[in-house]
């Protein structure tokens, strides 16, 4: 009458753990880009409607910092051959015609630097562009 | 003579690490993930030849000098008035059919303006709701 209950097995199956902690690995060594940054310090200018970019992909980048030194895809353009420029960016879009151009340019900058990139930009049709800036915080 | 079948070793790879394996390389991808950090104020660039007609009451126009000075419509304003002049603006011309506001502002800088001092008009005038915004070359000097 007071016999004792077969106590239940208690353990939580751990059979299938490594599965699934490699898959948790797959997924972040796919999703992981490890960060390049590029040799041109710049400080960005800050905005309060600077938005995420959801398409990576499609993101190409040019770099330039106050002195004029510009940069695209590791490569130093110097000022006198900035018309090369509009050359490289056809090339880009032919290979992705949904190609977002991300200026990295530093605050200092002056905008006649920013207006000759911008040129060029329409020159190649690459007309869909935008001003890398940090987020400003409205304590400011 | 009869050769004895040999004992089969038991062969195994052991198993009970791979677990603490996965896991200190999932922790060091953890570490070293950066998710889209790509933020910025997405533009459009007005195409080469494409010139449309607009009434001239939908563009307000501005212009930063040099020194970062603003002009709005023929009057010097200061950042803190902009806005609301603008987002003023922008609820008197309406929307169009499409629901996206009908004004359209127009940003011209001198060569020497300060990059930053433009983006942050700039922020200004898309904070202000204003969606259609052009970009005019600055005169060559």
């Amino acid at each position: 009458m007071f016999q004792k209950k077969q106590k239940p097995k208690q353990e939580i199956p751990t059979s299938s753990l490594p599965d699934v902690i490699f898959l948790l690995l797959f997924f972040f060594m796919v999703t992981t880009v490890i960060k390049r940054d590029s040799g041109i310090p710049i400080i960005t200018p800050a905005a309060y409607s600077t938005k995420k970019i959801e398409a990576r992909r499609h993101l190409a980048y040019i770099w330039a910092d106050d002195k004029g030194k510009i940069s695209v895809d590791d490569a130093v353009i110097p000022l006198g051959k900035l018309s090369t420029l509009s050359n490289v960016f056809r090339d880009k879009l032919s290979n992705n015609n949904r190609l977002i151009v991300s200026m990295k340019v530093d605050k200092r900058a002056n905008m006649g630097l920013i207006t000759d990139l911008q040129e060029q930009l329409r020159d190649a049709n690459a007309i869909r562009i935008n001003y890398a800036t940090r987020t400003k915080s409205s304590k400011q | 003579m009869f050769v004895d079948q040999k004992k089969k070793r038991d062969v195994e790879i052991p198993t009970a690490s791979t677990a603490d394996i996965a896991f200190l390389l999932l922790i060091f991808f953890l570490v070293t993930t950066t998710m889209s950090t790509d933020k910025g104020i997405p533009m459009i660039l007005p195409e080469r030849g494409g010139e449309a007609k607009i009434n001239p009451k939908n563009i307000a126009q501005l212009l930063i000098n040099e020194s970062g000075l603003v002009l709005f419509d023929g009057r010097q304003v200061e950042d803190m008035e902009l806005k609301d002049l603008l987002v003023e603006r922008v609820q008197e011309r309406g929307v169009d059919t499409e629901g996206s506001p009908r004004l359209i502002i127009s940003i011209k800088s001198d060569r020497a303006t300060e990059y930053d001092r433009y983006i942050t008009v700039l922020d200004i005038v898309k904070e202000s709701g204003a969606t259609k915004i052009s970009i005019a070359e600055p005169d060559k000097d």
